[in-house]
């Protein structure tokens, strides 16, 4: 068990008096599972990474990743974070944004980077915009600069906060793919958030339906279609039936 | 998506060649339209002199200014250079301070609830009267100025600094904490490059207020330099001796400008 969250509640304070972001909530992760997490905006699914990840404590409840404390593993540098907002470094060309994982802490002096950054930068499509600054490059370019930061490590935990959000509708499928493929290849462990029903399904083994705020696990659809994925399972009967049934249970969400 | 990656490649270069087409006409818009401005000033000024027929020993034609420039040369650049010394003495040691300053209350919030007001009541004393309380302590020669000339470069810098500094992109700071980045490298990654915008236009009011913070500690307890002699020609009624004298100093200002203008350029390029 790769992410095993228990009981958690997250209560931020607020001037108009506290927000309980998180109640409760509870789930599991396995090794090498791709799952995706979907719900109302501001149920906190944004929260539930950043408790992962370390950025923030829970208020009571306990959050295990690979067996310990989070911040053991984000130490160790064993998670790999895409936010909700890119948050590339404006000074720093594609590349150089890239391989800051590489400098911070002297990681790459100490490790064997398993990608290079120029390479990176191919795989989600930027390849020729090495050189180009945030300011030159769209939302959706930027994002992907972002997915090729964090993959820059080989991190075996990748949590994604609605990476492909800002893309339309093509680029989207090809980035949807590419996860896959990478995905299929370093089987790491990813926890996915999104707005998209048929990406949730599309891409996950396991999606869970979170209640809106204070946000909890309310259903959990296991998507049980062939694998490895391709573009045509999104016309099966089968396709359709998981989308319907997870519109059923978002639907009781709301 | 091959297809797309060719498109977008050579969009990339377009802008490229048109920005540096564009960066010759901004230049000339740049140089230029000041140039015509202050020719303009120059030619009302003698209008309105001949006009008015204003003696030349309260305001003197620009003729006359050009030919104390020009016959007066020496003794103008003789007084420039403990100027230059002191205006940049000033910006450098001001700047300094407040940039030490800026990094110091960023990382210690009690540190700064306690100084800030101190710096902010500093501020407020008029530098005309702490001119002459600096000459007391610290003597004739170059150090009261240039005391004088940082403290006028310290506030602005300080309060951009820490601006600055505290404009870091929040999702940059979280991912400095998501790869365990310290607080050194938080600062040098992150930090710092986010308030160079802040401090370069801090230093472009510094390049010029510097040398005003000069120009009035040579009011008093000196002999030397463009404050000295435009005090002195005050008092002679040389008055075409004191217009060249204040056009130096103006060309001083300026020039410091300029150059914190050109090293802006050149460090802060993804702002362009
Ligand atoms: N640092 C914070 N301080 C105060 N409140 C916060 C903070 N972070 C999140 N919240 C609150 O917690 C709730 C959950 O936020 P979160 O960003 O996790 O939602 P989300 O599910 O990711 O929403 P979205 O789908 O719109 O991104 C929101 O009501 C938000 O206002
Ligand atoms: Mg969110």
């Amino acid at each position: 068990m790769d992410i095993v969250v228990r009981d958690v509640s997250m209560v931020f304070p607020a001037s108009a008096g506290p927000v309980r972001a998180l109640g409760n909530l509870s789930l599991d992760v396995q090794s090498g599972e791709l799952v995706a997490l979907i719900g109302p905006s501001g149920c906190g699914k944004s929260t539930l990474l950043r408790l992962i990840a370390d950025v923030v404590q829970p208020t009571s409840g306990t959050v295990e990743v690979r067996g310990g404390p989070p911040a053991r593993a984000r130490v160790a540098r064993e998670l790999g974070f895409v936010f909700q907002h890119p948050g590339l470094l404006l000074w720093r060309d594609a590349l150089a944004n890239v391989s800051l994982p590489l400098e911070v802490g002297g990681w790459g002096r100490r490790h064997q980077a398993p990608h290079q950054p120029a390479e990176l930068l191919e795989l989600v499509g930027l390849k020729g915009f090495e050189r180009a600054f945030p300011r030159q490059l769209s939302g959706g370019m930027q994002q992907r600069v972002a997915i090729a930061r964090a993959l820059v490590t080989g991190p075996p935990i990748l949590l994604m906060d609605e990476p492909f959000g800002a893309l339309d509708e093509i680029t989207r499928d090809h980035m949807n793919q590419e996860l896959l493929r990478i995905w299929a290849a370093t089987r790491t462990t990813i926890v996915f958030v999104t707005h998209s029903i048929a990406e949730a399904v599309y891409l996950a083994s396991r999606v869970f339906v979170f209640s809106p705020r204070p946000g909890r696990v309310i259903g959990e659809v296991a998507i049980d279609l062939p694998s490895p994925r391709v573009p045509a399972v999104k016309d099966t009967p089968e396709f359709v039936r998981h989308t319907a049934a997870l519109r059923r249970a978002l639907a009781q969400a709301a | 998506m091959p297809g797309g990656v060719d498109t977008a490649q050579s969009e990339l270069t377009i802008p490229a060649a048109a920005s540096r087409a564009g960066a010759g006409t901004v230049l000339v818009r740049r140089l230029l339209f000041p140039v015509i401005a202050i020719a303009a000033l120059v030619l009302l000024w003698d209008v309105v002199i001949r006009i008015f027929s204003v003696p030349p020993y309260v305001v003197p034609t620009p003729a006359s200014v050009g030919q104390a420039l020009v016959k007066e040369r020496a003794r103008l650049l003789d007084n420039s250079i403990p100027t230059i010394i002191e205006s940049l003495g000033g910006f450098a040691l001001g700047n300094l301070v407040a940039i030490a300053a800026a990094i110091a209350f960023v990382h210690n919030r009690t540190l700064e609830r306690v100084l800030y007001p101190v710096a902010v009541a500093v501020r407020t004393l008029p530098i005309v009267a702490i001119a002459p309380i600096f000459v007391l302590m610290l003597g004739n020669g170059y150090a009261p100025k240039i005391a004088i000339a940082a403290l006028i470069t310290f506030f602005p810098t300080l309060v951009n600094m820490v601006e600055g500094l505290e404009s870091a992109d929040p999702q940059a700071m979280e991912l400095m904490h998501v790869l365990s980045a310290s607080r050194t490298e938080a600062f040098r990654y992150v930090r710092w490059p986010s308030s160079l915008p802040y401090l370069f236009s801090a230093m472009r009011i510094a390049s010029t207020s510097s040398v005003l913070g000069a120009l009035v500690a040579e009011w008093i307890g000196t002999n030397r330099g463009l404050g000295y002699l435009i005090v002195l020609t005050t008092y002679d009624f040389r008055t075409a001796l004191l217009y060249a004298a204040m056009v130096m100093t103006s060309a001083i200002a300026l020039a410091f400008f300029f150059l914190v203008s050109i090293l802006e350029w050149v460090l802060v390029r993804w702002e362009r």
